[in-house]
C-alpha cells in the first residue's frame, strides 16, 4: 500500500480528516523548505504538497505566483526539489510527499527520468494542473510503473462523465477546487461544496481532498466535516511572504496556523 | 517526417485539437467543460449560414474588406529580382489582421449568451480589434497587458480606453505578453459564467488555434484569387512574420496544398539568434507546453519559460502556434529570423520607396522578401502579408534614432 492510502486509512480509523498544507519549494529560499516540512508535520500536517516553481502558473493567484519568482530567484529546480525530499526522508519516512506544479519542467526531464527521481527521492504523489488525463497517458504510465499516485483536480464545472472519468485514473486521492478560479480565491460555498462531494463519491471510493478558498480555521473546521482532507495553501505563502526577510519566525508561524486549524477540525470530529 | 500526401488542408488538427504532436488541450481542470462548451458553439456556427452571412457582412463593411494586394513596383525595381506584392492587412479597420478574428470570435460571444469579453495583447494590436468589437456591440471589455508593453505602447492603451475597454496593467513575470495571457487565463477561469476569452492569435488550448486560423483565413483565401487575377498564376513563395503567427496562418493556410508555393515564416531574430535576445522559439527553441497547447518555446533547461526580446512588442512572445510547429516539422513551410536591425531597414526602405509605413512586426516579413527576392528571376512573385500599419510604431522608432515625438 502506498504512503499515501496507508495515511488515509489510519486517519479513518482515528475518526479524522487530513490536513494538506502546501508550500512553494525553495520559497523564500532554498535552505529553508525541509525545515518548514518538519515544522508542518510536527504542528498537525497529515501530508504535504510542495510546490514545484513555474515562470507561468496560470492557475494560480498572486500570492502562489509571487512565490514561484522568489524560489526561481534561486533557480530551483526538481532536481533540488527532488534532494530537498531525500533530506526530509532521512527524518521522516511516514509523511507523504506530493509535488504539486505545471506539465513543462516535467515534459523536459522526460516523463520516464522525472518519475524515476521523484520515486528514488521519496516522492508519494504528483499533482500537475495542467494535464488532463486525455493527455496524460503517458506520464501516467510512467508513474504507474515507479508506484507514484497521479493525483487529479477536479472542479465546480466538471460534469459527473467527466468525475467518472477522471476518478478511473486518478491516484492516492482526488482533490476538489471548491471555487472557480485560481488559488487563493475567497468564498468558499460550504453547501456547493457537500453537494459536489456527493457526486464525486457515487463515482469513486478514493479519499476527497477540497482547496483553494481555505482560509482559517473556521473555514478549515467547516470542510474537515465534508472531506477526507483540507488542503491549505495560500494563506500559508503568505505568511511565508509576510516573513521572508526574518525567515527564523516562519517555521513557527506555520505552525502556529496548521496547529490552531488541526485543533478546530479535530474538535468537530 | 516529410508530407508525402498531396492534401493537407482539412487534415489539422484531429478531433482533440493536435497537429501532429503539437496543439492539444493543456489546462487545469476547470477550463474544461468550458473550452468543450466553446468548441461545440464554433463547431456549430462555422456551418450556420445565418453567422456566416453576419461575418461576411461584417467583415466587409466594418473591416473593409477585401483588402488589396499591391504590386511594389518601386521596392521590387530596387531589390532586382522578384515581383514583391502586398497583402494589404494593414488598411483594415484598426490597423491590422487582428479584427479579422475579434469580429468572428464576438459574434461567436454573442450567441454563446456572453456579455463579457476579455483579452490579452502585446503590441495593443489585438486589444485595440477587441475593444472595438466589444464597443460596437455593447459587451463589456477588459484587456490585460504587460506593464512592460503599456510603456512602450502608450497610444494603443489610450485608443482601448476610448473605446470603453479597461486596461489591466499586468506586473508579474516578464510584464509582458506571456503574462498578459496568464492573467486573462485567470481572469477567465473565474468569469467561465458570463465571460467569453477572446485569444488573438493560432494558440492556447483546443479549439483557439484552429479557431483563430479559420476566421483569418480570409486573408489567403483572398490573396489566392487577386493574385491570380492580377498576375495569372499563384506566387511562387509566401511570407509572413510569425510571433504567435494568426497573420502568417492566415495567409499560408489557403496554399498548403499548393506544392510549388514555397512558404516562410519569420520569426524575430532581435539582436541575433547567437545572442540568446530574440523571440525565435521556433528556428532557436524546442518542443514544451505553455499555454495550453504543446509547441516550440523558448525555455532553459529545468523548463522554465525564458523573456524574449524582440523591437516589435507583437512578436515578443516566447511560443508559436502548434500548426506552425507541425509545418516546420514536416517540412511544408520554412522558418528563418530576421534582427531587429534587419527588420527596421525594412521599415525604412518601404516607407520611403513605396509611401507604406509598416509595422515593426510586418517589417520583419518585409526584411526577409528583400533577401528572398534578389535570388529569384524576374518574372517570380513573392507575397508579402504586410500584416498592419506601423503608425503605432512612431514612438518606438523615433526613440532609437533620438527623435522625441
Amino acid at each position: 500500500m502506498s504512503r499515501i492510502s496507508q495515511r488515509f486509512n489510519d486517519l479513518r480509523e482515528q475518526g479524522k480528516t487530513a490536513l494538506i498544507p502546501f508550500i512553494t519549494a525553495g520559497d523564500p529560499t532554498p535552505g529553508i523548505t525541509v525545515g518548514l516540512m518538519h515544522d508542518m508535520v510536527s504542528s498537525g500536517a497529515d501530508l504535504i504538497e510542495l510546490g514545484v516553481p513555474f515562470s507561468d502558473p496560470m492557475a494560480d493567484g498572486p500570492v502562489i505566483q509571487r512565490a514561484s519568482e522568489r524560489a526561481l530567484e534561486h533557480h530551483v529546480s526538481l532536481h533540488d526539489i527532488f534532494q530537498m525530499v531525500k533530506t526530509f526522508r532521512e527524518r521522516d519516512q511516514n509523511t507523504p510527499v506530493v509535488l504539486m506544479g505545471y506539465l513543462n519542467p516535467i515534459e523536459v526531464m522526460g516523463y520516464a527520468t522525472f518519475a524515476g527521481a521523484a520515486s528514488a527521492a521519496g516522492v508519494d504523489g504528483v499533482l500537475i494542473v495542467d494535464i488532463p488525463p486525455e493527455e496524460g497517458e503517458e506520464l501516467l504510465q510512467s508513474l504507474r510503473d515507479k508506484a507514484i499516485d497521479q493525483i487529479y483536480l477536479l472542479a465546480p464545472t466538471s460534469t459527473p462523465d467527466r468525475i467518472g472519468q477522471i476518478c478511473n485514473v486518478a491516484g492516492g486521492f482526488v482533490y476538489y477546487v471548491s471555487v472557480k478560479g485560481v488559488t487563493g480565491s475567497s468564498q468558499l460555498d460550504t453547501a456547493a461544496v457537500a453537494e459536489k462531494l456527493e457526486q464525486i463519491r457515487e463515482k469513486t471510493a478514493l479519499p476527497v481532498g477540497v482547496g483553494f478558498g481555505i482560509k482559517d480555521a473556521a473555514t478549515a473546521a467547516a470542510v474537515s466535516q465534508l472531506a477526507d482532507a483540507v488542503v491549505v495553501g495560500s494563506v500559508l505563502v503568505s505568511r511565508v511572504e509576510a516573513l521572508q526577510e526574518t525567515p527564523d519566525e516562519i517555521g513557527p508561524a506555520l505552525a502556529e496556523i496548521l496547529s490552531g486549524m488541526r485543533r478546530a477540525m479535530d474538535a468537530v470530529h | 517526417m516529410a508530407i508525402t500526401a498531396e492534401k493537407i488542408i482539412g487534415t489539422q488538427p484531429d478531433d482533440r485539437g493536435h497537429f501532429g504532436v503539437y496543439g492539444g488541450l493543456f489546462v487545469a481542470e476547470t477550463l474544461m467543460e468550458p473550452l468543450k462548451d466553446l468548441r461545440l458553439a464554433y463547431e456549430k456556427y462555422m456551418q450556420d449560414p445565418e453567422f456566416l452571412k453576419e461575418l461576411d457582412e461584417d467583415l466587409a463593411n466594418y473591416v473593409g474588406r477585401p483588402s488589396p494586394i499591391y504590386f511594389a513596383r518601386r521596392w521590387s525595381r530596387e531589390l532586382g529580382g522578384a515581383r514583391v506584392y502586398l497583402k494589404r492587412e494593414d488598411l483594415n479597420h484598426t490597423g491590422a489582421h487582428k479584427v479579422n478574428n475579434t469580429i468572428g470570435q464576438a459574434l461567436l460571444a454573442k450567441r454563446m449568451g456572453k456579455t463579457r469579453i476579455i483579452a490579452e495583447t502585446g503590441a495593443g494590436q489585438h486589444g485595440v480589434a477587441t475593444a472595438t468589437v466589444a464597443a460596437r456591440m455593447g459587451l463589456e471589455c477588459v484587456v490585460y497587458m504587460g506593464a512592460v508593453d503599456i510603456v512602450r505602447q502608450e497610444a494603443n492603451v489610450y485608443r482601448m480606453k476610448l473605446l470603453g475597454a479597461e486596461v489591466r496593467s499586468v506586473e508579474s513575470g516578464s510584464k509582458t505578453l506571456k503574462d498578459a495571457l496568464n492573467e486573462a487565463m485567470r481572469d477567465w477561469v473565474t468569469n467561465i459564467d458570463d465571460t467569453f476569452y477572446i485569444i488573438g492569435t493560432v494558440a492556447g488550448p483546443h479549439p483557439y488555434p484552429a479557431m483563430v486560423r479559420d476566421f483569418q483565413t480570409v486573408i489567403g483565401r483572398e490573396a489566392r484569387e487577386q493574385i491570380q487575377q492580377q498576375t495569372g498564376r499563384l506566387p511562387d513563395a509566401l511570407v509572413a512574420c510569425v510571433g504567435g503567427g494568426s497573420n502568417a496562418i492566415g495567409l499560408f493556410y489557403p496554399f498548403l496544398d499548393d506544392a510549388a508555393v514555397d512558404i516562410y515564416g519569420v520569426e524575430a531574430a532581435g539582436d541575433g539568434l547567437e545572442t540568446g535576445h530574440h523571440a525565435a522559439p521556433l528556428c532557436a527553441g524546442q518542443p514544451g507546453v505553455l499555454h495550453g497547447n504543446r509547441t516550440y518555446l523558448m525555455e532553459d533547461k529545468d523548463g522554465q519559460i525564458i523573456e524574449t526580446h524582440s523591437i516589435s512588442a507583437g512578436l515578443d512572445y516566447p511560443g508559436v502556434g502548434p500548426e506552425h510547429a507541425w509545418l516546420k516539422d514536416t517540412g511544408r513551410a520554412q522558418y528563418v529570423a530576421i534582427t531587429d536591425e534587419e527588420a527596421l531597414g525594412a521599415f525604412h526602405a518601404l516607407t520611403k520607396i513605396e509611401g507604406i509605413i509598416p509595422a515593426l512586426e510586418s517589417s520583419h516579413a518585409l526584411a526577409y522578401a528583400a533577401k528572398l527576392a534578389p535570388a529569384m528571376e524576374s518574372d517570380q512573385i513573392i507575397l508579402v502579408n504586410l500584416s498592419g500599419r506601423g503608425d503605432k510604431d512612431m514612438h518606438t522608432v523615433a526613440a532609437l534614432e533620438g527623435i522625441e515625438i
